[in-house]
């Protein structure tokens, strides 16, 4: 479908890091189904790195793509490092996404925040990136305007 | 890659008989209607026939007939024209909730104008309760307009006696009945309806042609002003060829009614069943009893119809989501919503509409990768059946 570039499609049929890692370090939970888009990742951590991340997303291709693309992103990065990957990283990393579907990006980087967060409270760490960090933040707004045509 | 459009009330292909009825008049026969010599002769002849085919498929006078350049002109033309018109009687008009957007997008207009509209709800089966209508009526109603099947999940509405309730009180009633042509039998004099849209190109007719059939003695105003073309009512040189492609199209419906829709509904039962078989956790949107042959809404739960959309689109199959994530607007369907449907089953619904060229093996071929790719949707979902949506 031309709506997606060829990365974005290829991501979407294949993506990589889908799963749930069994005893995992930490887990993260953004968006819900009424939105439209819900993004799982669970997380393995050693000595402060990203050593293993999957994911499971209710969502769009785009949602999908950007979940596969993020969680390759962080894997090898220390928590703080992994907390600078931003959603214009991921989209980036992609080669863009339609106007309309940039919030799908957002998904991946709350995703990924919310789950260092739980790392950081079951283990006590301070971490920079956390600082302005409210896990209780409300969704990102996605309405627009126009309808669809028939 | 096999190929396999399951989305015919979003359109349908031209038959080639239609196709070949147009092709001179592209050419040979390019005169212009309103011309006195004999190609111009020619082209308004044919536009006379033409308006006799599409008045048979609903039962109307061919004078009663107006040739537009869509359904949604249409349907502009009725909603616009009736206020204006009426504006000295009242400013009330009365809908549903379910309505394609050429009258909703209109109403929403009219409301910035001064109207005032009610949207009337629907039941879980897309039914609008006629009770409801008549008490909606004030003595400021001046049109009601009730789609006569919906576009999304097939709902055919009780028209016949909502337009004797707007009779009773004195209003004028209009129906889209884009969905409806060709697809369940019309009969203007039966159903009481003073104007009603259609569309050519959802009855394997060309795109970019329509009609709006107006009761003898409604004097609607003019909606496209400028020559005396289709009896003074429609402005502007004819669409002859697409006009002549309406009218074969109209043709075909009418004789072949019966049978093309018990063949859709034979299908459409067919391809539900295997569904329902072959995938667990999937819901019927709307009821079964009142509704388009051939039209088919399932919620697939637990994962995201573009997704699904995508995924098939990527096996040679084409269909629709009510999803908001691929719509331009990323609101859900309105249509679903108004049944009541949970908004998270609606972003995983997709519409199945068969038509005249769908087979068998079609069906099958969908229900095979459909069962794969909502089974790979949902081993990558966070929601399940066992964990439940949150």
């Amino acid at each position: 479908m031309a709506m997606y570039n060829d990365k974005v499609m290829d991501l979407f049929m294949n993506p990589k890091n889908v799963g749930e890692i069994e005893n995992a370090d930490a887990i993260g939970t953004y968006g819900s189904p009424v939105c439209g888009d819900m993004m799982q990742i669970t997380l393995k951590v050693e000595d402060g790195v990203i050593t293993d991340a999957k994911f499971k997303t209710f969502g769009c291709g785009s949602a999908i793509a950007s979940s596969s693309m993020a969680t390759e992103m962080i894997v090898g990065k220390t928590l703080e490092d992994a907390l600078k990957v931003t959603n214009k990283d991921v989209l980036d990393a992609l080669g863009g996404l339609p106007g309309p579907k940039i919030h799908c990006s957002v998904l991946s980087e709350q995703a990924i925040k919310a789950a260092i967060y739980d790392y950081a409270t079951k283990n006590g760490l301070e971490l920079e990136g956390l600082k302005d960090y409210d896990p209780n933040a409300d969704e990102d707004d996605h309405h627009g305007e126009n309808g669809d045509e028939e | 890659m096999r190929k396999v459009y399951l989305d015919y009330s979003a359109t349908t292909p031209v038959k080639q008989e239609v196709l070949n009825e147009m092709i001179p008049y592209f050419t040979e026969k390019f005169g212009n209607p309103s011309s006195l010599y004999e190609i111009g002769a020619e082209a308004k002849e044919a536009i006379t026939k033409a308006r006799e085919q599409v008045a048979q498929l609903i039962g109307a006078k061919p004078q009663e007939v107006i040739f537009t350049s869509c359904g949604s002109e249409s349907d502009n033309w009725a909603l616009t024209s009736t206020a204006h018109w009426k504006k000295a009687k009242g400013n009330h008009i009365i809908t549903t909730k379910i309505e394609h957007h050429a009258i909703l997008h209109t109403c929403k207009a009219l409301e910035k104008e001064g109207y005032q509209v009610t949207y009337l709800g629907v039941g879980p089966d897309g039914r609008i309760d006629l009770n409801e209508l008549e008490q909606a009526i004030t003595d400021q109603t001046i049109l009601v307009s009730i789609m006569m099947v919906n576009n999304e999940m097939g709902a055919i509405q009780p028209i016949k006696e909502a337009a004797a309730i707007a009779k009773k009180h004195g209003i004028l009633f209009h129906t889209d009945a884009v969905q409806a042509g060709g697809n369940i039998p019309i009969d203007v004099e039966d159903l009481g309806v003073d104007m009603l849209s259609l569309s050519a190109h959802k009855i394997y007719g060309p795109k970019g042609i329509g009609a709006m059939y107006i009761r003898k003695g409604v004097a609607l105003p003019s909606f496209v002003h400028g020559g005396a073309q289709e009896m003074k009512k429609r402005a502007g040189t004819e669409n002859v060829p697409y006009i002549v492609g309406f009218g074969k199209a109209a043709e075909m419906a009418r004789l072949q009614l019966d049978d093309h829709a018990a063949r859709l509904r034979e299908l459409r039962d067919y391809f539900i069943a295997q569904v329902m078989e072959k995938i667990p956790y999937v819901d019927i949107n709307g009821g079964m009893e009142h509704r388009h042959p051939g039209n088919v809404n399932l919620a697939f739960n637990f994962i995201e119809g573009e997704s699904l959309l995508l995924m098939l689109d990527y096996y040679g199959i084409s269909i629709s989501t009510g999803s908001a994530c691929s719509s331009k607007s990323l609101e859900p369907s309105h249509v679903l919503s108004a049944l009541g449907i949970p908004v998270e089953k609606i972003h995983g619904s997709l519409r199945f509409t068969v038509g005249d060229f769908t087979t068998k093996e079609d069906l099958d071929y969908t229900v095979d990768c459909l069962a794969k790719i909502v089974e790979k949707l949902r081993m990558m979902s966070p929601i399940s059946a066992e964990k439940g949506w949150n």
